[in-house]
């Protein structure tokens, strides 16, 4: 008696658990939840809003008819969309190959789930609209501004209209980079290659050029400076300079002993030499 | 198993006071024999109180009934053997006792929980967002109800993009269509443990991307020069700044601390054109260092010959003909007494040099005559 009312409590708690457990779902900070009725979905819980703070949003427990109805989980955190590198002709017909990245948000679950049901199937739709948005916009600059396409409206004017698109499937584009941009391998790459050797040995020439230039503005300089230098001095008294100077030379000269000098005998030097005055 | 010779025990409930002394030692037949250690104290009351209602052997049938059940179920290791009597003793232990006690203890054990140095811990509560504690010791409602989350909230993480080490490549393309080889690394942490679990998937690789990308935008408006030399520290700051602007954007919860260039440089198949500018500056440099030492070896020379003319003529103003014989007549002296000497008198004689053999002379007789010896030639002369 008492002990079948107990066991009876018991048994009742253990069925009321079992009910609750199927009656309640418990949705994470990070997941929105669509529940549906017999397949057809009646609610959504906890979808995001923007600025939103954390223990304040719709997460934590929700009700739910048992058996009829059943819950589904969306990813409510920021997600990555990695596109495969597009190659890009510019209007300049120089070739690119870029990769880019988008990150999105579902902003409405419903939506994501009526028109394409699962995540994967979302990034598929998404990455095929980023990728030929990309190309089209970006098939349209000139090879420089591609190099930093930040610089124009390009990139927001992808991302609007990726957003566009991705606002029919209840996403949301929060930001569009480009991660890379390179020179496809093989010809384009080596004739950058080749490009930048000869400007290197154009300004290896320059500068070697430019270095035997100065070099020779400074010789010619202190040349100059030394003649203004010897004129100034010499210049007092150039008969004098001539005569001091042919004396110094006379000494260099015939400085080696195997020199052979023809006199006559009226040479200054032998004046005194022939004795009559 | 304490209650496996228990049968007796079972015969001691239902034949009251046959004699069997349990062996636990109990008193025999007229006290209530003590069963088994557990038992004891509440024994008697329990007894009494069946005993008056009559309903001991219900509740002792039902546990005997409700155990060999679960035994059945748990495989029928025991089988049928300890079938009639495996449970008799059961009643006697406390089982919701011991089922609260572990209830209780699974329920402290996950009521509390502990962070570590430099960790934040996340609690929700039905997945909902409640707080976030430091290092130290927590309470929290029972596993259910709230979830930890710990994050290593302090450590710096790095994400290296671009090996640096030569084997592979990091090519971008900079604003003057060069291509620069680049490594770099990010140094991160988390702002916000919270937003960093809820706001965003893959942290890591988002601070990837975003690092790349915003250095393939700044590379992209540097020249190659700059990006490999001068600019280089200025470039990682605005990186720096960029990739925490991007970062901001997703909400992501993270700090970007630095951004480390580890390399910059010129891609390995134009290496050698790179090197050749730097040897032509060498060059040029080695230029201009030969020219400053042949300008100052002129300017020397040029400030001693005039200093040295400006003393002479300073003397040579004061006894202008004197001075003038003098060092002519000196210089003549140290000329002509070191060099071979020939006089011609005669004016109009056609003088024949046999400058062959005067060199000879002067080979064979290397002294020089002294300057007196001088001889008159009447036609030719020769040194001796």
């Amino acid at each position: 008696m008492n002990m079948r009312a107990l066991t009876i409590g018991g048994a009742g708690l253990l069925l009321l658990l079992l009910l609750l457990s199927l009656s309640l779902f418990k949705v994470n900070e990070d997941q929105q939840a669509i529940i549906l009725q017999l397949g057809k979905p009646v609610a959504t819980v906890n979808t995001y809003k923007p600025n939103e703070v954390f223990g304040e949003t719709g997460a934590g427990l929700v009700l739910k008819t048992p058996f009829v109805q059943n819950a589904i989980f969306v990813n409510k955190r920021v997600m990555s969309l990695d596109i495969p590198p597009q190659t890009v002709l510019s209007t300049d017909q120089l070739r690119l190959v870029v990769d880019a990245f988008a990150r999105f948000r579902i902003v409405d679950p419903l939506r994501m789930y009526q028109t394409v049901r699962t995540e994967e199937r979302l990034q598929e739709e998404l990455s095929r609209i980023l990728s030929s948005r990309l190309r089209n916009e970006l098939g349209t600059q000139r090879f420089d501004a591609l190099l930093s396409p930040e610089r124009g409206y390009m990139m927001n004017s992808i991302q609007d209209a990726v957003n566009r698109s991705a606002k029919a499937y209840g996403a949301e584009i929060i930001d569009v980079r480009i991660k890379r941009a390179d020179l496809p391998p093989g010809t384009p790459l080596e004739a950058a290659y080749e490009r930048m050797r000869t400007a290197r040995q154009q300004e290896a020439l320059t500068i070697r050029a430019q270095g035997a230039k100065e070099a020779q503005i400074l010789r010619a300089t202190a040349d100059a400076e030394a003649a203004r230098v010897y004129a100034e001095s010499f210049g007092k008294d150039p008969e004098f300079y001539s005569f001091y100077r042919a004396m110094q030379a006379y000494r260099t000269t015939f400085n080696e002993g195997n020199s052979s000098v023809v006199l006559s005998p009226g040479n200054e030097f032998l004046r005194e030499f022939q004795g009559r005055r | 198993m304490p209650w496996q010779n228990n049968e007796d025990g079972d015969d001691n409930k239902n034949g009251r006071g046959s004699g069997k002394k349990s062996p636990w030692g109990g008193g025999d037949g007229g006290k209530v024999p003590p069963k088994n250690p557990w038992g004891d104290p509440p024994r008697p009351v329990r007894d009494d109180d069946r005993v008056r209602t009559g309903g001991t052997a219900d509740f002792d049938d039902f546990i005997r009934r409700s155990q060999e059940k679960l035994r059945g179920l748990g495989g029928g290791g025991a089988g049928g053997g300890s079938g009639s009597g495996g449970g008799g003793s059961r009643p006697n232990i406390p089982w919701g006792l011991i089922a609260g006690a572990v209830v209780l203890v699974g329920l402290a054990s996950t009521s509390a929980y502990q962070v570590g140095a430099g960790e934040r811990a996340v609690v929700t509560r039905f997945g909902q967002y409640s707080s976030t504690s430091g290092p130290g010791f927590h309470l929290k409602l029972p596993s259910p109800l709230d979830e930890v989350q710990k994050v290593k909230f302090e450590d710096i993480r790095t994400t290296e993009i671009g090996a640096g080490d030569g084997e592979s490549e990091n090519l971008m393309i900079t604003g003057d269509q060069n291509i620069i080889d680049i490594a770099y690394t990010v140094r991160w942490r988390i702002r916000s443990a919270e937003q960093f679990l809820f706001q965003v998937t893959d942290p890591e690789g988002t601070v990837r991307d975003a690092t790349e990308s915003a250095m393939r935008e700044m590379i992209g408006r540097a020249t190659l020069n700059n990006a490999i030399g001068p600019e280089r520290a200025a470039i990682a700051e605005q990186v720096r700044e960029r990739v925490q602007e991007i970062l901001d954007s997703y909400g992501a919860g993270i700090i970007v601390q630095g951004l480390d260039i580890k390399q910059a440089d010129p891609p390995a198949a134009v290496d050698e054109a790179f090197k050749d500018v730097s040897a032509a500056q060498q060059d040029a440099q080695q230029f201009l260092n030969q020219a400053r030492a042949y300008s100052e070896q002129v300017q020397a020379q040029a400030a001693g010959a005039t200093a040295a003319f400006d003393k002479v003529y300073e003397q040579y103003r004061l006894a202008p003909v004197v001075t003038r014989k003098r060092m002519y007549m000196e210089t003549m002296e140290q000329v002509l007494s070191k060099v071979d000497k020939t006089i011609l008198e005669a004016p109009g004689v056609q003088a024949y040099l046999p400058l062959p053999e005067l060199r000879r002379g002067a080979q064979a007789a290397p002294p020089p005559a002294p300057a007196a010896a001088a001889e008159p030639a009447p036609a030719q002369g020769a040194t001796r």
